[in-house]
């Protein structure tokens, strides 16, 4: 137990309109019962909003039961809004009826494509960043909030390519989509370290350079390593390990600069025993307090950290 | 072609291309680094199938498996971003799939795994009170057009093989038991409370119940039920329905007639 008098009570969980500054676990199903039996004091649960696209049955029997008890993120991965044709509205209409159904205090999807006509391509696909794309996307994250009728978090890519047709770097061209459209930052502190040795950029000025007062929630998950056809570092967002020291560290830095963020740790494949999980989310809890213990100091934390579910004007 | 076009064919079919208009920070071939697209996008739908066909897997060992899972999928990519529901037609393709033709009972396995996802996850509907289904039995101008609308969860798998004697042998890595597969097997899948379960029935059983989810009144259904097996005993086929509280509600055809379609009111 970290800090059990921190628990939200039921109807205090259903007033809240964000995240906690607390770390999260992404929920899977090997762990519901672990959780129902004791009632981990995590800050939050995430889980994708595909997977729970089905009609009844024990995923939604156990979601209700631990959305009782705490807060929520539905983070979706198939709404392809970055793709180059119009958005799937029966997708959005399925999006909109879980969100009702479970009222969770976040929703994020991902800057990237993941359908081609017909097709679902089951991964999260680059986009070059032009005035094409930007103006589609934006478009598209207007089209989203109006429908879902809240403010959603766009969460930061990990990449294997560039494109030839790009014209802005990747955090201008986030900075860009946020500035129009009004929607948040879900920042991958993973996928930024990833595509910043992947693309030899600087991941601390990368961070930097991004609007940090939009952030309303930060990722943190493992990769995996290859080489590329020159024999340089090429990382993989696998989700498969435990979160390396060199996002660790990238973490710590990010919260310094934002103060405490809801956190979450992502693991969607080798998928280990509960309390290893929840290890981690204590290892993200103590970032999170030291974070927090320098925000007292009235230099260090300018921004205001409320990310509201309204939206946006 | 469109960019995306370029990129999603290429994805699926590692004899196209890779798409132009890539580049790399340190200028090595983007091939590789298109490959590790190309690799999520396979191993994916590979994972997915997997994860739904686990004794399929068991049966035919997991490079076997993985190999046939990739011809499926580069030729059946998904249509929906609900994974879950991926792979319907698996079973279909495996019964065509001619280096699997040696397991002739795979097919009918990957039918019953994929029935165990469909009911998993099916709607949750609470039964019928028995009193609400005896008060209509009971009622003989209500009788004629009675229908019994059975529970989402339910599937009728009728096979060849003893399918569920070998789903049930194969439940942990390792195990190879004596399963004589050539013993036909008919089974009702369905969902009790949180888990889900099959029943092997008599074939009038099942021929009753696929009436019944097709809609024909509970009369119609009993005869269909009878011409596969005179001695059809439609009181404990009911018996059977309400233990198993896979009836949900009852509706009724009104006065059907020629040129009408049917018209349904739901009690």
């Amino acid at each position: 137990m970290l800090n059990p008098s921190n628990k939200l009570t039921k109807s205090q969980v259903a007033r809240t309109h964000t995240l906690p500054a607390r770390a999260g676990v992404g929920l899977k199903p090997e762990h519901f019962q672990d959780i129902l039996a004791t009632h981990p004091d995590i800050g939050f649960f995430e889980v994708h909003a595909e997977n729970y696209m089905v009609a009844g049955g024990p995923f939604h029997h156990y979601l209700g039961r631990i959305r009782e008890h705490y807060p929520l993120s539905i983070h979706g991965v198939g709404l392809s809004i970055g793709a180059d044709a119009p958005l799937d509205v029966e997708h959005l209409n399925a999006l909109q009826r879980l969100l009702h159904k479970y009222q969770p205090q976040s929703f994020s999807e991902h800057l990237a494509w993941s359908t081609h006509g017909p097709t679902f391509l089951n991964d999260l696909l680059p986009l070059p960043y032009n005035t094409a794309t930007l103006q589609r996307v934006c478009d598209h994250i207007d089209q989203v909030q109006a429908h879902l009728g809240r403010r959603m978090l766009l969460e930061n890519p990990a990449t294997y390519v560039e494109f030839a047709a790009s014209t802005w770097d990747e955090s201008a061209f986030i900075s860009e989509v946020l500035r129009r459209t009004g929607c948040a930052l879900l920042l991958d502190v993973n996928n930024v370290y990833v595509s910043s040795v992947n693309h030899q950029r600087d991941a601390h000025a990368f961070i930097k350079s991004l609007p940090l007062a939009q952030v309303g929630e930060i990722h943190l998950a493992g990769f995996a390593e290859q080489i590329d056809g020159n024999a340089d570092r090429l990382l993989i967002d696998s989700h498969g390990s435990p979160v390396a020291q060199a996002v660790w560290d990238l973490y710590a830095y990010t919260l310094g600069l934002t103060g405490p963020v809801a956190t979450l740790l992502e693991r969607d494949n080798d998928i280990p025993a509960w309390p290893v999980l929840l290890a981690e989310a204590v290892l993200a809890e103590g970032h999170l307090r030291t974070a927090a213990a320098g925000k007292q100091q009235p230099t260090k934390q300018p921004t205001q950290r409320q990310v509201l579910n309204e939206v946006p004007a | 072609m469109s960019t995306q076009t370029a990129f999603a064919q290429a994805l699926l079919d590692a004899t196209q291309p890779t798409p132009s208009g890539l580049i790399t920070c340190n200028g090595s071939d983007p091939t590789l680094r298109f490959a590790v697209y190309r690799n999520n996008v396979m191993v994916s739908l590979i994972d997915a199938l997997a994860d739904t066909y686990p004794v399929v897997q068991r049966l035919v060992g997991e490079d076997f498996f993985r190999a046939m899972a990739r011809v499926f999928a580069q030729a059946n990519p998904p249509r929906s971003a609900v994974m879950a529901s991926y792979g319907q037609d698996f079973a279909d393709f495996v019964e065509t799939f001619p280096p699997a033709a040696s397991v002739p009972y795979l097919a009918d396995v990957a039918r019953l795994e994929m029935a165990r996802v469909l009911a998993y996850h099916a709607a949750d509907l609470a039964p019928i009170e028995t009193r609400v289904l005896q008060a209509a039995l009971a009622d003989p101008e209500q009788l004629v057009s009675l229908q019994l609308v059975l529970h989402p969860s339910l599937h009728v798998l009728a096979s060849l093989f003893s399918v569920a004697s070998i789903w049930a042998a194969h439940q942990t890595d390792g195990s190879d038991p004596c399963v004589d597969p050539d013993v036909a097997q008919t089974l009702l899948v369905y969902r009790d409370a949180l888990e889900v379960v099959f029943l092997a029935v008599a074939p009038a059983v099942a021929a009753f119940v696929i009436a019944l989810q097709s809609g024909q009144t509970l009369s119609d259904a009993a005869d269909a039920a009878s011409r596969v097996e005179t001695d059809f005993d439609l009181t404990s086929a009911l018996a059977l329905l309400l233990r198993l509280q896979l009836i949900t509600h009852i509706t009724h055809i009104t006065q059907p007639s020629i040129g009408d379609l049917p018209h349904e009111h739901t009690h």
